[in-house]
This record gives structure tokens, sequence and C-alpha cells, in this order.
């Protein structure tokens, strides 16, 4: 492997050449730099597509700073680097390097991918590749670094089963520590790789797959995944921090400009809401709150920091935190006249929500941006998300009477059992909020629908359900198409050819690892840039390994069918998301479970952390 | 308000970052140092700073110049104090002077730069002789830009070899509006592939008023 010295010396000559250069340069601001030598573990964080999307990434942000809080350990970054820097890249022979000291990611402990959607499954491939590091977790032995994995994909890990080591479920912060002092006990005893694979999977939270032996019926599907081993767990529950730690504050500020050039604070994690086609509001429970003032400070502290012109507030459903009123005046006491922008996304759709944008609004607003999802009562019902319609036009009566010209819609459709009526009432209802715009200001009202389509996830209700077929979407999308036009309209939908790769992996079991290999040996990689994504690569590869990718797509499961993510805990009960499905196919709502307890299993599974953190930490009802 | 202008250098962990990014790490800096931006007044205010020539892509920089207004009257000794402290790696600020409001707009100064190039290749100091004073010779060296015949030879105001090991050369070329000379184009004429040197720019030169 090259030294830093001698990648620093040739990128001097490859750099010009590239388009942003800057992506691959590192030296940002509040980037740390240890010395590599007097540092016991190298730890490197990666975000398998490019710097400009990578750097934002919250989860790497509060991994990036608690690591670094260790004496004992360095933490620095890599992103994939975009097609001409790979290229040149490859015919230099230069590994892929870190960021901030330009060493070789062969040569660090641990690499730690978070890997938030399952459309980057071939990019951790390309970067492995590019790092010199053999994909296949078994061809790595003790000289090759920890590739260890995290993120909302985790929850369903088979398909990367074959080249991840270990996989992290649920939240890191807690957990990434004992990952590292495994890795170090382990470092000290000399030992093989398997005893540290074998160790980690006795950390909560940490999935090692091949420590599992996993049988399917005749019919390919799945039969049972059995620990090799009587010491290591049947089933990972996932790693959950009973109470949200001080927000990083230690942003790294590009000196280019990225996707989202700002500070980003969760006020809460969690949501109650129950929408039954939400991966991130069943995995992400109990709901846990930050106070204003924890906010604040870490507001302050991270504008003193980085300097950023803009404050994003993100949770699930920004309504539903507690406080949301005090800390929207106070952030407006604060900040208004600073030239600081303030986004409070995920807003409920009732007057109350264009009040508080109101309050932040600054000089620079854009959009008003609302999530129906369906317009007819019965699809709201089936996904339980009950807004009426009445309370739609009020709120967007209310959003252009204020002086926002454009408001911005997101629906979904194709979902189970969704007409053709049910799409035409999205068109009826944008025909109604834009009718609204126009009354009250006339040709200055914009209206953006965005509609995507609906991909079953695993570790939600709609787990059994099939996606809906590539031609009903078709047919669903030229309806919206057709009828969606007029002044001010904008329509924009996804293509059903990249909804339906991603609705494969989603729910893949360990048979898609070798699918993943073939489509990037084939090429695939950035599949989740629309002009990148190769659909006929990924027909070809699933036709080369012989399988059937409307096995996993458009087949409606089994009540009793083993999943091959059914050994993951997200801590919800299966039970639980069963009886969702079932009130779903019935057109039955849910209450939201700050009224009531649902029993969703979340409390039980959790109880330990629940006494020792006792009051309203979790918003959880208390259970009689 | 007050009207300042920051002298620094610009190093490699910057080399990458453009003109309008420039812009922002600048605006960045100064709310990192609680010094109040004046800005524009319209719909779409934008903070008063104006740079006086924008550095290539790729270069480094010891003679970068920047006109900053501040909605503040702290005497310049403080002001220098915050600059200096929150500017960031790559940023090394020389001096920090005030200005008067009404004086002329810094990049209508800019007369020429002066640009040190170092090379990879050592390069025989007699050839590399022959070749500049070659170049120097011509009456006109016509050349295409973005689809535009231009001559070369009038921008460049000097050339010479400074140093044979590593092979290190100075030029100083125009700088003016629609008449600007870049070192990877003088480069070319001197046959050295501009990918095999680094660039510092070390002076600009601006009009005495």
């Amino acid at each position: 492997m090259p030294s830093p010295t001698e990648i620093r010396k040739q990128l001097r000559r490859i750099l010009p050449r590239v388009q942003k250069p800057g992506r691959y340069a590192g030296g940002e601001l509040n980037q740390v730099v240890k010395d590599w030598t007097a540092i016991q573990t190298h730890f490197a964080l990666i975000f398998p597509d490019i710097y400009d999307i990578g750097v934002p990434n919250l989860g790497i942000m509060i991994l990036y700073e608690l690591l670094n809080q260790r004496a004992d350990v360095l933490c620095e970054r890599a992103y994939l680097p975009w097609l001409d820097m790979e290229t040149e890249l490859r015919q230099a022979n230069i590994p892929l390097y870190s960021l901030e000291s330009y060493h070789p990611l062969r040569e660090f402990d641990i690499l730690g991918f978070t890997i938030p959607y399952e459309t980057l499954y071939t990019n951790v491939l390309n970067i492995l590749d590019l790092a010199s590091i053999p994909l296949s977790s078994s061809e790595r032995g003790n000289d090759y670094p920890l590739i260890i994995a995290g993120g909302h994909s985790t929850f369903n890990p088979e398909p990367m089963a074959d080249f991840i080591d270990a996989f992290v479920i649920g939240e890191g912060e807690e957990v990434i520590h004992e990952i590292v002092n495994t890795q170090q006990e382990w470092k000290k005893s000399g030992k093989d790789k398997a005893e540290l694979l074998l160790q980690l999977s006795q950390v909560q939270g940490v999935y090692v797959p091949s420590l599992y032996e996993v049988a399917y019926a005749p019919d390919g599907i799945l039969d049972s995944v059995t620990p090799k081993n009587p010491s290591v767990p049947k089933t990972i529950l996932k790693r959950m921090v009973p109470v949200l730690p001080d927000p990083p504050t230690h942003f790294i500020v590009p000196s280019i400009d990225v996707v989202h050039n700002r500070i980003a604070v969760e006020i809460m994690r969690g949501c109650t809401r129950g929408c039954r086609f939400c991966h991130a509001g069943m995995i992400n429970r109990p709901i846990r709150e930050r106070p204003v003032d924890q906010i604040m400070t870490g507001i302050e502290e991270a504008l003193e920091n980085t300097g950023y012109e803009e404050i994003a507030l993100l949770s699930l459903s920004s309504s539903d935190y507690t406080h949301i009123n005090e800390l929207v005046q106070t952030i407006s006491d604060k900040f208004m006249g600073k030239h600081l922008t303030i986004s409070l996304p995920s807003l409920r759709i009732e007057s109350f929500s264009v009040e508080l944008m109101e309050k932040l609004r600054g000089a620079r607003s854009g959009g008003f941006t609302l999530a129906p999802e369906a317009a007819t009562d019965s699809m709201r019902n089936r996904i339980n998300k009950p807004i009426s319609t009445d309370d739609l036009l009020n709120t967007a009566r209310e959003i252009y009477g204020r002086g926002w010209t454009t408001i911005k819609l997101y629906f979904m459709i194709g979902h189970p059992d969704e007409t053709l009526e049910d799409v035409e009432a999205i068109v009826r209802l944008c025909k109604e909020v834009i009718g609204e715009g126009h009354k009250i200001i006339g040709k200055k009202a914009n209206l953006h629908v965005g509609v995507s389509t609906f991909i079953p996830k695993p570790q939600t209700p709609f787990q059994w359900a099939a996606a809906d077929n590539q031609e009903s979407i078709y047919a669903k999308q030229k309806l919206l198409r057709d009828n969606l036009r007029g002044p001010g309209l904008k329509f924009t939908w996804s293509n059903p050819k990249e909804t339906i790769l991603e609705a494969a992996l989603s729910r893949g079991d360990r048979h898609l690892g070798k699918v993943i290999l073939a489509a990037w040996k084939l090429g695939a990689k950035f599949d989740a840039w629309q002009d990148q994504y190769q659909y006929n690569t990924w027909v070809t590869a699933f036709e080369s390994c012989g399988i059937d990718p409307n096995f996993y797509i458009a087949r409606t499961r089994g009540l009793d069918e083993v999943f091959p993510w059914d050994h993951i805990s997200s801590g919800v009960k299966r039970s639980y998301l069963q009886k969702e499905y079932q009130k779903s196919l019935q057109g039955i709502l849910t209450n939201d479970c700050r009224e009531e307890c649902l029993s969703c299993g979340i409390l039980p599974v959790f109880n330990n952390l629940r006494r020792e953190h006792p009051g309203q930490l979790w918003l959880c009802p208390e259970v009689k | 308000m007050q009207r300042i202008r920051i002298a620094y250098n610009k190093g490699i962990e910057l080399q990458y970052t453009g003109n309008l990014d420039m812009h922002r790490v600048w605006e960045r800096t100064f709310r990192r140092a609680k010094l109040p931006l004046a800005y524009s007044q319209g719909f779409h205010p934008q903070p008063k700073i104006q740079q006086a020539a924008p550095l290539p892509l790729g270069f480094t920089s010891k003679a970068e110049l920047l006109d900053v207004w501040l909605d503040t009257d702290e005497p310049i000794e403080d002001l220098t104090k915050k600059i200096v402290n929150t500017a960031q790696p790559g940023i090394q600020v020389r001096e920090v002077k005030v200005m008067s409001l009404t004086s002329e707009p810094l990049p209508n100064l800019v007369n020429a730069a002066e640009y040190r190039i170092t090379c990879d290749d050592p390069l025989e100091p007699k050839e590399v002789t022959a070749r500049i004073n070659s170049v120097l010779a011509q009456v006109k060296i016509e050349r295409e830009r973005r689809g535009k015949v231009y001559d070369l030879r009038p921008l460049v105001q000097s050339l010479t070899l400074e140093e044979s090991f590593p092979t290190t050369i100075m030029m100083c070329l125009a700088s003016l509006p629609g008449a600007t000379g870049r070192p990877e184009e003088v480069l070319e004429e001197l046959k050295i592939d501009p990918f095999t040197v680094d660039i510092e720019r070390i002076q600009l030169i601006l009009n005495t008023p």
C-alpha cells in the first residue's frame, strides 16, 4: 500500500483533472486529525455515495464526534468517488483513502458503513474494491479491517450478509464504543478473526451473519435461521439509547457546496403516529424528546463552531414534539433578523403548522411541504394516516393566504388494494388545492405534486404485502400525468423500474448477495441516481443467478411465513405488526399510541431501561 | 458600518475551493467571529463581500485580497484579533485594515498578477531559458480560449527562470477585465504540462490611485 505522502503526491496530478476536486481533498473546518502512530485504534466512517451527499449525513456526524472524543481512537471519513475520480484512481492504482490523513482504508482497524437505503448496496462493494479489500467477509482474515455496517436498511441485513462482518442494529451512540472495546481486546489477545466475530456477537445489537445457518424450504421460502454456536443469540435486539445525548455541535463544514449546508438537530427520535407504511416510525420506537434548552444550547454551540447559515430541526413528526411552540418561539426570538434559514420539516396538516412556520420564516423561504400520502378516506384508513380533506384545504388556504406561493404535496401510490378511483381522487384533491390558491393569490399560486410508489418494507405491517406490479403503476402514473395539468401545477413521479429494485432488495434474503455481486460486476453502481441506475444490468444479474425478483417483489406472504429478518428485532412484536396488517386489510384505523398503549412490544422488551429512566422521558403512556 | 480589507494566504486546504465557495467560507468566518456582516438591500439580501481577483481552482496563494462591510464600530485591533482567531485551516490572515467606504471597488484596482510555478520534473536550465526567450521573442501568440481567438503575448508582462532545481518559473500576467492571462496557457507555450506543476500566486499588482 502506498503511504499517505505518496498518495498526496499522486493526487496533486489527478485532482486538477476531475470535477469538483474539493470532494477528495479533505481539510475542512472541524475535521479531526490525530497522530496516526500514537493512537491505538483507527476507525473510518464511510458513507457509500459521493461526498456531496455523504457529508451532511447526521449519523456519520454523531459517531465521528463521539469516536474522536476518545483518546485511544482516531476516526476519519471516506466517501465513494464519482465516476471520473474512480477512473483516475483505478488508472493510477491509488487505493481509496481517508480524507483526514490520506491513509488507505485497508490500513484502518475498523471500517463503519452507514447504509440508510438499499440502493447503496453496490456502492459498498465498489468502495471495498477501490480500497483493495476482498468483498466477501469469508475472504478477509486478520490482516484486513473489521467491516461493520449500520443504518435503517440493516433492519434486514440479509442481502448484504456475505460482505459485512458485523451489522449494528439500531442506534449507534453506545454500542459503537462496545464494538471498539471488543476489537481492542481482541487485537491484544492475538487471536484470529473468528474469535473477534464471536466476541462481537455477544454485544447486544450486533449481528454477525456468518455465525448463523440459514435453511430454505423446497419452495425457496426461508425455513430457519439458526445460530451455529450455542453462545450466539437467536434473536438480535436493536440498540436504543434511553435518553438522547447532547447533539453533535462540531459539524464538518465542507469548503465546497454540498446538498445540505446546515446544522441539523434532532428534536426528537421516534414517532407514535403508527402510519403502517413507515419503516422509520416502526424501527425508531419509543419516542424520546430533547428538552428545549438542550436543543438551544446545541444550536448555539454549533453556530459558533460552524458559522452555518441554516438550521434544520429534524424529527419524524415535528408537530408532535411536546414543546414545539416554546421551541419555535425561542428560536424565533433569538435568531430572527440574523440572516439564518430555519427549516422545520414533517409538519402535520393543520393551520397551526402554518403559524409555526410563519414564526420561523426569514427572508429566504421556499415552499410549504405537506405529506397527505393518500386522497381518499378508505386509503387513509388502510395506511393509518387519517387526514380530512377539509383540514388539507383549510391548511392550503392558510398557506397561500399568508404569503407562500408554492405548496408541495407528497402522495404515494401502489398500496395493496388501491383502485383507480383512489388515484383519481389525488387529481381531484390537487385541483381543489390549486383552485384555492388561484382564488387567493391568482396566477402566482403553485402546487408541486410528488407521487412516489409505495414499497412494502420489512419490520412494518406491510411486510406481508405484495408490491404493486409495474403495469398497474404505469397505468396509475399515466392517469396522474394526463390529468395533473394546468396552470401552476407541477407533477413529479418515481420511475417504476427504480422502485422495483428497492422493493426486491428491501425484503430480500441471503440469496440476493450473489445478485448484488453479479450486478456490481456488470457495472451497477450509484443505483440511487436516476441517471446512473441500470435497470437492464439488474435484470441480467437476477437472470444469471437464476433468481426471480418477483419472488421478493410481487408475492403476498403467508401469515406464518418465516421472514429473512425475523431474527432481527426492532422491539416491535411481529404479532403487533400482523394485527396492524389485518386492520389495514379491513380499513380500520389505529390511534396514536400516546393516547393508550397498543402493546407494540417496546415497553416489555426494554423494561429494564424504562425502569432505570422513569418519568415522562419516553412518551409511552403508563401501562396498568 | 466599516469597510475592511483583508490580505491573506490561501493554502492547500482550500486549494480546490472556488470563488463562490470562498465567499461562503468568509461569510461563515465572520458569523463564527460574531462580526455582523452588512447586507445588501432588496428581496435577497446578500452579505457585502468582494474579492480582488478570482484564483483558479488548484492554485495556492500568498496574495489574496478581500473587502468586507461590517455593521460594527469595533476598533480594527479587535476585529483583526477575531478574524485571525476564527479563520479556518487554509487561510492565513496577513493584514486587516480599514478602508474608506467610498474607495474604488477592489476588483477595479487589479492590474496584474505574479505567479510562481514549481515543476515536478527537473528541466535543463538552458533549455528552459531558451524556451522562455522564444516565447518572449514572439510578437503575437494566437491561442483559442472557449472558441475565441486571442493574443497571449501582450498579457505576459514578465517571464523568468528563478531557480534551476527544482525548476521554478516566475511570470507576471495581466489581470484586467477581458484580458487575463492564465499561467497554464503560458506553460503550454513553454511545452510544460500544467498537470505536473504547482502554481502559487505570489503578488497582485494594483493600480496606484
